[in-house]
């Protein structure tokens, strides 16, 4: 449903806008006659549903069209642009949901107590505030004044994929902040319910250890809302993704998509938010399965 | 309001304040609430009157002396066009909070209208407006943003439609949900024996009785419009040149900061910073104040 929405809604963005895509491209002193030309060699003077069906039926055919401005085929910068982002995204995720787990885990133990404050406090902050806020402060502090991290995410060619990851850490730091806000805050309401609960009260009274209670009773179920969470925030992350990577003049879908809609090219900003929009969707059923296979009572409800 | 808390201090029912007067006692006494209003009522007061007291002309060029390190003459240093920094922050308030608290208006006008259809007549209408909403609620902001500034061009306006209806299927939900629980109560009821019609028993009857929830998800969105706009103007989407605005001064000077030139965005960076803090403080302490 939401990549249907999508689709019409990036098609019609596609087809209202101002001024015709041919003058857009040849300038505002060309021929009408050289104008409509181009219009028709692009299909752009067709019935409006006759060019939404061409469209979306070559894209799930794997033909994303091709580039007004590259006059190229548009699915291999996508392709490409996707592996970066994914990257990013990657290197990003890999920092903050076992950090998040951790923060909310310890806010959690520690409920009331100044770190408890400490935490929700500074990662509710950090959550709120815009990416390339936080981004420009820290390549000031790392990349300006201490010179530990590059500040742009351009690595050298054939850089080893240690070297990749070095160039990486300072755009995945933004993220890792507007991140670690939400997983702590899931992990940290979900551990408090879970300490709370009867099953909990029953494991410490059989006398097992405080280890093996917060292991086997506490965790898997406190951790199950905060799976269901981090698959929801890869909507966000694409967002944050468009910011970052332009700020850091990364190659990733983000500033593929930033730099089509400022040069009105419209094939590849349309793959691109398509492309964004089937990421989404698969992680949240990625989310769905696995929410499922880790919860039981899920699990064995369908079985029946 | 905070007087009558003051004064009265000992009294904890309110059997003889009303609820409004409990809420305001409460917020008063919320330390992170003042906080966050001092902030704001600081940037305020700056997006008002602060073209008086800034020390130079937030617009004036002056190329000679241009990047000039922060001194006593200028507190912030001079950016590439030798425009003074201080009274370019000081200025630069104004913009965004214009346009954020517009978007949010928008937004909660639209948002608390579909919430009380869809809560209100349930059925078939709710369900399409309620999928319709949900698909986009999964869109993020700044796509949206960009296909529609793309398509509708880049102006003020552009922004505030843009981020007032990205946001109204957020408030259209948490007013749906309020809209339910009220619907089945005996006021409802009777305003529908009155034969009222259900335009008035949505918007005279209902509406100020889910006034809380609005409020606290206004606020709560004030919070991420902010976001948001500054967003888009520092990727060039929003407010435009020459406005001080503190996004799009970022987005002209960051390409200078490998040179060293950090005071051309840090003051900038914490204005925002601030900015968003001190609403995220005040929808903290109202969300807390409300729900008690």
């Amino acid at each position: 449903m939401t990549l249907f929405l999508l689709s019409i809604m990036v098609f019609l963005g596609g087809q209202v806008l101002p001024g015709n895509v041919g003058r857009a491209i040849l300038g505002p002193l060309a021929d009408i006659r050289a104008v409509d030309a181009l219009n028709h060699s692009l299909g752009l003077d067709r019935p409006l549903l006759v060019q939404y069906w061409d469209w979306i039926s070559s894209f799930v055919r794997g033909d994303m069209g091709t580039s007004y401005i590259f006059r190229a085929p548009v699915a291999p910068f996508v392709i490409d642009a996707l592996g970066n982002s994914m990257k990013l995204a990657l290197v990003a995720f890999v920092m903050v949901v076992p950090l998040g787990i951790l923060g909310g885990i310890i806010a959690a133990l520690n409920v009331n107590r100044p770190i408890d404050r400490i935490i929700s406090l500074g990662g509710l902050s950090a959550t709120v505030l815009p990416e390339f806020v936080t981004g420009i402060i820290f390549i000031l502090i790392f990349g300006v004044w201490l010179h530990w991290l590059p500040i742009a995410a351009t690595w050298p060619k054939n850089a080893g994929f240690f070297t990749q990851i070095y160039y990486l850490i300072l755009p995945a730091l933004p993220l890792f902040l507007v991140l670690f806000g939400y997983i702590a805050r899931m992990a940290r309401s979900g551990m408090i319910e879970a300490l709370d609960s009867d099953y909990t009260r029953t494991a410490v009274l059989k006398g097992l250890p405080w280890r093996v209670v917060i292991w086997r009773h506490v965790l898997r179920n406190a951790l199950l809302p905060t799976i269901t969470v981090i698959a929801t925030q890869t909507g966000y992350l694409i967002g944050g993704l468009v910011v970052v990577e332009t700020l850091f003049r990364y190659q990733g879908i983000g500033s593929l998509i930033f730099t089509a809609a400022r040069g009105k090219d419209f094939p590849i900003l349309e793959a691109g938010i398509l492309t964004i929009g089937i990421v989404y969707s698969v992680a949240t059923l990625v989310a769905d399965v696995l929410y499922s296979v880790l919860n039981p009572r899920i699990r064995l409800g369908a079985e029946q | 309001m905070s007087a009558i808390g003051a004064k009265q201090p000992e009294l904890p029912s309110s059997s003889t304040r009303g609820p409004v007067a409990e809420v305001l006692v409460s917020l008063s006494l919320s330390g992170s609430f003042l906080t966050g209003l001092v902030i704001v009522a600081f940037w305020v007061f700056c997006a008002l009157f602060g073209e008086h007291f800034t020390p130079y002309d937030p617009l004036a060029d002056d190329i000679i002396n241009s990047l000039m390190p922060p001194s006593a003459e200028h507190w912030f240093g001079t950016d590439q066009l030798g425009r003074d920094v201080f009274s370019r922050v000081i200025v630069g308030s104004r913009d965004i909070l214009t346009v954020a608290p517009l978007a949010t208006l928008l937004a909660t006008v639209a948002g608390t209208t579909l919430g009380l259809f869809t809560g209100y007549f349930r059925g078939l209408v709710d369900d399409i407006i309620s999928r319709v909403l949900e698909a986009f609620m999964a869109i993020p902001v700044v796509i949206v943003a960009l296909l529609a500034i793309v398509a509708l061009g880049t102006s003020k306006s552009t922004v505030i439609i843009v981020i007032g209806l990205s946001f109204s299927p957020i408030i259209a939900r948490t007013v749906r949900s309020a809209v339910l629980s009220e619907r089945e109560l005996d006021y409802v009821a009777a305003a529908q024996l009155r034969r009222e019609s259900a335009l008035h028993t949505m918007f005279v009857e209902i509406l100020p009785n889910v006034v809380p929830p609005i409020l606290v998800e206004t606020t709560v969105r004030l919070g991420y419009a902010i976001f948001a706009v500054a967003t888009l103007s520092f990727m060039g989407f929003g407010i435009q040149p020459p406005s001080p605005d503190w996004g799009l001064s970022i987005s002209s000077n960051y390409g200078m900061i490998a040179g060293g030139f950090w005071w051309t965005v840090l003051f900038d960076a914490l204005a925002i910073a601030s900015l968003v803090v001190g609403v995220n403080l005040v929808a903290d302490g109202v969300q807390g104040a409300l729900n008690d």
